[in-house]
């Protein structure tokens, strides 16, 4: 791939292992990402599907060097992150935003809505005409000026959300990392967030690694899905081909169990063998 | 035939007189999955709660009867009420681990029910505990009996609560949305298997949940539910062939379709919410609630 936003080669991390963390002393790590070799095109949505426990939203965190790399490659935006300090990573972190699955978690409950989302422009040395870059930021998301002075138990689940999607795009970030952000919202509303976050990605052409349970979601918003499974990618490539033909079982099966909105009666089927416990 | 339940003009309050459900009618007749379908807040677990008799001590019953199997609850005293919920219906909750008791092993907590609530010796719950462990596909009974819920994992869990839940031949199970916090994988097998212990046994189900998806397979009737009114009732099949209100129109716009993904995913239209609430303020209006 010509030039793109990530080059991830051999990306493995291992995190402490609580469940068998010893009374004293140190955990044992346990390896989450089992080398993963993939680019994130730049001005693309890309989709990062997976079940509990696939590792997708340790990928993105390692992506944003939330986390550090065990082991491999993490390039962005042509410079290598991967085991960059705190202090040299700062400067970068206003091109690597996150926008989360629980906004209400997420936003602090004591600052108004335009606090927030003033917070980071001030931190990235953009204070100059704050009020209105937050009023633009509003604006961006569909939300009405004066929402700058609510706070977030005003709001609904879905204002919220638009509110994470104008606080990381305020920076104009080269990168944005979306993990699970309509998971927790009703479908009326999650199309709403999706249509806005469809939109702003094809106006602003933003760089975007959506991360989903959901295959559905991730057929409409993302030119390019890779599938992940027990910390590897068992499929990439571009959407429509994979859900034309996906060629791993796994990937099969995923599109299979999903529970479409359409009567069909075999779909439920036989009773499967015992699984084991 | 005498219906497994029949909610008639049920109608609930907070505290400040807000109706929370608005004159709900619907039946689940024997053997038949009816599915309770809407968004957050649309009263759909406060229908499974009332029936249950387990509402919160906020909301109260001002009008409207439910029958199980005849019986009127209102027409019972608190203990009585309680004895025959006890003996028709079963729960499938939401979230299994915390249906649970943490501090317990599996095999106590599932027999209970018979042996305190339902009488039975202990011989003969055990007995029957693990017959079901049986019909849903669980393997190493013995071991999953004598785990402590976190031992086991989200859809053993989920099939744990199954088998309790058929265990003591319920005439209606409330599945309150069973398969919400699971993997898609394990949602499909879970979804399986109480298609069929449900048909095996003839239990009426009350399936509450928010997934369009989900009611298509599951159910043969289907009530969609909006700020606690009922907006459209109707077969599975016709409503998704021919749906009749436009909300239930809206919301199966709404609904992601990975075989359609750009006719899908459509925002509900303003018109039709405005729509909604003309509708629930007249059904207002005319409401007054009986004793002030």
């Amino acid at each position: 791939m010509a030039d793109p936003m990530f080059s991830v080669r051999g990306l493995k991390v291992a995190l402490p292992d609580m469940a068998r963390k010893p009374a004293f002393g140190s955990a044992p790590k346990i390896e989450i990402l089992k080398g993963l070799d993939f680019d994130l095109p730049r001005h693309q949505v890309t989709g990062i599907v997976g079940e509990s426990g696939s590792g997708k939203s340790t990928l993105g965190r390692a992506l944003v060097r939330l986390l550090e790399p065990s082991e491999g490659a993490v390039t962005f935006d042509g410079r290598d992150i991967t085991h960059l300090p705190e202090g040299e990573l700062r400067p970068l972190r206003r091109d690597l935003q996150m926008i989360f699955q629980d906004p209400m978690s997420s936003l602090n409950p004591r600052r108004t809505i335009g606090a927030i989302i003033a917070a980071p422009l001030r931190q990235n040395g953009m204070a100059g005409n704050l009020a209105g870059r937050v009023a633009e930021a509003l604006r961006r998301v569909g939300l009405p000026e004066n929402f700058a002075k609510r706070y977030r138990h005003e709001l609904s689940g879905g204002q919220r959300q638009r509110v994470g999607i104008a606080r990381a795009l305020a920076l104009a970030p080269k990168f944005v990392l979306a993990d699970e952000i309509v998971s927790g919202l009703d479908v009326s509303t999650q199309a709403q967030i999706l249509t806005l976050l469809e939109k702003l990605a094809s106006e602003m052409g933003l760089t975007v690694a959506f991360i989903s349970h959901d295959l559905s979601v991730i057929r409409r918003l993302c030119k390019q899905v890779i599938v992940m499974r027990h910390g590897q990618i068992v499929e990439a490539g571009p959407t429509d081909k994979i859900f034309a033909a996906p060629r791993d079982a796994y990937t099969r099966e995923l599109i299979a169990a999903i529970p479409l909105p359409e009567i069909d009666a075999g779909w439920l089927g036989e009773r499967q063998g015992k699984e084991a416990v | 035939m005498i219906p497994a339940l029949e909610i008639s003009g049920l109608s609930a309050t907070l505290a400040n007189g807000a109706r929370v459900l608005r004159s709900v009618s619907l039946t689940v007749e024997p053997g038949e999955v009816r599915a309770l379908v809407g968004e957050s807040g649309a009263g759909k677990s406060m229908i499974g709660k009332a029936v249950l008799g387990v509402l919160p001590p906020s909301v109260r019953i001002a009008e409207g009867r439910i029958g199980l199997e005849g019986t009127d609850l209102g027409d019972l005293s608190a203990k009585a009420r309680r004895a025959l919920i006890g003996a028709k219906t079963a729960l499938i909750p939401q979230d299994p681990l915390t249906a649970l008791n943490p501090s317990r092993r599996i095999g106590p907590q599932t027999t209970d029910r018979l042996t305190k609530i339902l009488g039975w010796d202990g011989t003969r719950a055990d007995a029957r505990i693990r017959q079901l462990l049986d019909e849903v596909q669980i393997r190493d009974p013995e071991r999953v009996l004598r785990s402590y819920p976190h031992e086991l994992s989200g859809g053993m869990r989920q099939r744990v609560l199954i088998a309790a839940a058929f265990a003591a031949e319920p005439r209606l199970i409330v599945a309150d949305e069973p398969t919400t916090a699971l993997d898609v994988t394990v949602q499909k097998q879970i979804l399986r298997l109480i298609a069929a212990l449900q048909r095996e046994h003839g239990t009426a189900i009350l399936f509450v949940t928010h997934d369009l998806g989900v009611v298509a397979k599951i159910s043969q009737k289907v009530t969609v539910l909006y700020a606690g009114k009922v907006v459209e009732e109707a077969d599975t099949p016709a409503l998704f062939a021919d749906p009749k209100h436009p909300y239930t129109r809206a919301l199966m716009a709404a609904t992601p379709k990975y075989t359609d993904p750009f006719a899908s995913l459509k925002p509900v239209d303003e018109a039709v919410l405005a729509g909604l609430a003309t509708e629930i303020a007249a059904a207002d209006r005319d409401w007054r609630a009986p004793h002030g």
